[in-house]
């Protein structure tokens, strides 16, 4: 395949950037698409030219490392996927593939196409701890969980936190992130005792790091590669009233 | 809190305190709880479109308006309904300051945008516009008041017939095609408003409920019984010039 890549380049978080047009043969549909970019690197090094700067780690969808936009989307055209489990074979042949890093207050560009996401952090660490008593492994199903209740906060667990819905939402909103956070505890018997204080500090958290209000479009849900759903939010702001009233 | 801080609240240090947090009156602090306020008042405006509607429906009883002005006689008298037109004028006013302020804030989220970006393929326009829609819908509320809400409340000792008032404004065409837009467009609000108001809630656990069926009396039904009024005088007016 020949691919025509136009990828934001950025020296450093002061620096203006700009779109980079780099001509690619030889692609095999068979890559992902981060092999495809580590091949734009190997022939950019060989040339004695700065490589372009993008995260990974796992490439296999359950870090959260990687995130692109990819063409207008956040991890490119495919639903339900990261960008590490996107393949060439989504494209054709002589394509032009437009690369930007995700777009934020709150995720300021690093280089290229890394972005600081360390505010999603700050809303972890915000949360604060759940109360468990140390000591000998209990037996199990010593605490019964129902297993809807189970699989619920299973689907929630299941966020990598990659910033996706942030990157997709128009107002750069982290409600889905925080709402598959808080809802994962506030689910379980282990993380009720401090149900309220945590949705409380995780909003306001949230909140103080600039990202937007919730609109209810919906496309943190379409983009999300763990497809989590936005009944969580419902959930996150019925627990949120429930802790304020 | 002067009304440029109002619109222009700070990112940083907003929630810098963590005490009285759990406040009911802090709730306006937070973004949750400005949502949420939107969403109260836009389900306190929807209220006042069902109690509209249905008095308005007195327009087309053919009696030559005597229902229609007695009805609008009683509205403009009662002391219990003109209480009630202060607290919806602060619902009205709350819904759209607010409504301003949320989407001010929102705009500077993101202070770099997308080279590229295709947002139709993850979310509804009408879930995109609602800043544009609800600009348009008060564009409108202001004709709408100017029209009738003016002349039958300030007109001093001379009330004009409302039902005249109402039948010469819809015999003009471009009068009665602006309700027309004005009116597909408040429809086209509520396609998103009135369902996003119960997700803001938190009332909204799947993503089909019942909710979504009721939001088509709102955002369908009920618009296209206020368009009948402009259509029906139209056509009359029509009908009157053709004898």
């Amino acid at each position: 395949m020949r691919i025509t890549l136009k990828i934001w380049r950025q020296k450093d978080r002061n620096s203006e950037g700009r779109l980079v047009a780099y001509e690619l043969s030889n692609v095999s549909p068979d890559m992902s698409f981060l092999e495809m970019l580590d091949m734009l690197n190997l022939g950019l090094a060989r040339k004695g030219e700065d490589t372009v700067a993008f995260d990974h780690d796992c490439r296999e969808g359950i870090c959260g490392s990687c995130g692109l936009y990819i063409n207008g989307r956040a991890h490119g055209p495919l639903g339900g996927v990261a960008t590490c489990q996107l393949h060439m074979r989504s494209f054709r042949d002589g394509d032009t593939i437009v690369v930007e890093p995700w777009r934020a207050r709150p995720f300021p560009v690093i280089k290229d196409l890394v972005v600081d996401r360390s505010t999603f952090d700050r809303i972890i660490t915000a949360g604060g701890f759940i109360s468990v008593r140390t000591g000998g492994a209990p037996d199990a199903n010593t605490i019964p969980v129902p297993k809807p209740v189970a699989e619920e906060a299973f689907e929630a667990a299941a966020c990598i936190g990659c910033g996706a819905c942030v990157a997709a939402c128009k107002n750069a909103s982290a409600m889905l992130f925080v709402a598959a956070k808080v809802s994962q505890l506030a689910l379980l018997p282990q993380g009720h005792a401090e149900r309220k204080e945590r949705v409380l500090k995780m909003v306001a958290q949230m909140d103080s790091e600039g990202f937007g209000y919730c609109s209810n479009t919906y496309a943190c849900e379409a983009e999300c590669p763990k497809q989590i759903s936005v009944s969580y939010i419902a959930r996150l702001n019925r627990e949120y009233l429930r802790a304020k009233l | 809190m002067n009304l440029s801080e109002f619109f222009h609240s700070s990112f940083v240090n907003r929630h810098s305190s963590i005490n009285g947090m759990d406040k009911p009156a802090s709730l306006y602090q937070s973004s949750v709880g400005q949502k949420v306020l939107v969403a109260l008042t836009g389900l306190f405006l929807c209220t006042f479109l069902v109690v509209h509607l249905s008095g308005n429906l007195l327009l087309f009883k053919q009696d030559g308006g005597r229902a229609f002005d007695g009805y609008s006689e009683f509205m403009s008298t009662n002391l219990g309904i003109r209480f009630m037109e202060f607290v919806l004028a602060a619902g009205f006013l709350g819904h759209i300051l607010l409504g301003i302020r949320v989407w001010m804030y929102n705009r500077r989220c993101r202070p770099e945008s997308y080279v590229m970006s295709r947002p139709s393929q993850n979310s509804s326009l009408a879930a995109r516009v609602m800043f544009v829609t609800g600009s348009v819908v008060f564009v409108f509320l202001v004709v709408h008041l100017k029209t009738f809400f003016v002349p039958s409340r300030f007109a001093g000792n001379i009330k004009p017939s409302m039902y005249r008032l109402v039948s010469t404004a819809f015999a003009d065409p471009v009068y009665a095609g602006f309700y027309l837009v004005s009116l597909a467009l408040m429809g086209y609000h509520l396609r998103h408003g009135f369902q996003s108001a119960f997700q803001t809630l938190g009332l909204r656990p799947h993503r089909r409920t019942l909710i979504d069926y009721v939001a088509m009396i709102f955002w369908l039904f009920i618009p296209a019984g206020f368009a009948a009024m402009p259509v029906y005088f139209l056509w009359a007016a029509h009908w009157a010039r053709a004898r």
